[in-house]
């Protein structure tokens, strides 16, 4: 197994006004492994989830990807990374609630430029796959909360991104729903080879990953690599 | 666990032999600990003496096990008794690893890193029952999310304590 770091962040600092919410935050990723960041509320777990994925900027430390450095990289060539490589799961799984299930799942693949009819056949594909194939025409505002993270993870999963970032995927669902949501999710990252970063505060969802770290007052405590 | 209750509420289903006793309650609440024949035979051997069951025949050419044992009417009033009454809830774990925090905290140690490294093994152990229970059957689900949610539980306090280090090391070396 190639154990070279897909993603490498080293010292990332990042602070809100008066508040640090990063200080000197260290985090490796192998491709292929779910790695579950824990902590407390207010600990820096989704900061640092957000520098990683570059949806937010750090001010200070430096972020690579592929063995390449992305920390100084443009705005919109964040973007396109985000779109071409990256997956996004959030607790609330943020489906535009004007398209219809099939339509959200398909929208990275338009974005990126596919043809709708491809796209959508692509994305009713992963539907089926995350059990949720009938919900195709529904919109997000008429399927049940498990029904949407379950949607939100095969939007995630379609462009068959290398990583996926899931931010507390099952913080808003029953343990059921949650549980599978996570076996869904973590079938389907194996399957396809995707790495995942989980941030969750729930030991039960952090169970399902490969290895733990934990994040406390902006700093990574553990960062073992898995036996 | 009563392994006596047990046996004996599999026996109200209808007579068994000792060896198919042994089978049923391996595979339904065995798992990782079998019961030996001797604890079958021993335990089968009290409940007759207590009346809670019958010998009911004995197959020629065996030993003990072959005995084909039928519950009583004592038998049955005995399990419905265990099955109405709560178990006594058991926080043992909590008070081991509260004492070992404050030893840690008493002799300088590092009380922090005990959490940390508890926490690890609480959820290496997480993680080895969420994949038995992802490959196992309706069963292993049931038994595997009742040792989850306990070790949650741990896990929560582990938390806990670790936010309250601080004022717990003050109280300690008052």
């Amino acid at each position: 197994m190639n154990t070279a770091p897909l993603l490498e962040a080293t010292g990332l600092s990042k602070a809100y006004g008066p508040t640090a919410a990063l200080s000197g935050a260290d985090f490796a990723l192998r491709a292929g492994e779910v790695v579950a960041v824990m902590g407390p509320s207010g600990s820096g777990k989704s900061t640092l989830l957000h520098c990683l994925a570059g949806i937010v900027r750090p001010d200070a430390g430096t972020l690579a990807y592929d063995g390449r450095d992305i920390t100084a990289l443009s705005d919109t060539a964040r973007s396109a990374l985000r779109r071409t490589d990256f997956g996004f799961v959030f607790q609330f799984g943020q489906l535009v609630p004007e398209l219809s299930c099939v339509e959200n799942v398909a929208l990275p693949l338009r974005l990126n430029g596919e043809k709708r009819k491809a796209a959508e056949a692509r994305a009713l594909e992963w539907l089926a796959r995350l059990e949720v194939d009938d919900t195709a025409a529904k919109r997000p505002g008429e399927i049940s909360g498990g029904q949407g993270q379950r949607v939100a993870v095969a939007r995630a999963l379609v462009s068959s991104p290398r990583v996926i970032f899931a931010d507390e995927p099952t913080g808003a669902l029953d343990s059921l729903n949650g549980e599978r949501v996570m076996r869904l999710l973590t079938d389907a990252s194996r399957d396809t080879g995707a790495a995942v970063v989980l941030v969750t505060h729930e030991a039960r969802v952090a169970a399902w990953s490969d290895r733990e770290v934990v994040v406390r007052d902006g700093s990574v405590r553990s960062s073992e690599w898995a036996a | 666990m009563s392994i006596g209750h047990t046996l004996l509420g599999l026996l109200e289903a209808g007579p068994r032999h000792g060896y198919d006793l042994k089978r049923a309650f391996d595979e339904r609440f065995g798992h990782d600990r079998p019961l030996h024949y001797g604890q079958v035979y021993s335990t089968m051997s009290r409940l007759l003496k207590n009346g809670l069951v019958v010998v009911e025949g004995i197959e020629p050419g065996g030993g003990p096990e072959r005995k084909r044992y039928a519950i009583t009417d004592a038998g049955i009033t005995d399990v419905a008794d265990w099955l109405a009454t709560p178990e006594k809830p058991e926080p043992y774990l909590q008070s081991t690893l509260y004492t070992k925090v404050v030893l840690a905290l008493m002799t300088g140690r590092g009380a922090a890193e005990l959490l940390d490294t508890q926490r690890a093994e609480h959820l290496r152990l997480m993680r080895e029952l969420t994949r038995r229970k992802k490959d196992g059957d309706l069963a292993d689900q049931l038994i595997c999310d009742h040792a989850l949610f306990h070790l949650e539980a741990d896990l929560r306090w582990l938390e806990l304590t670790a936010a309250r280090l601080d004022r717990l090391a003050e109280e300690v070396r008052r």
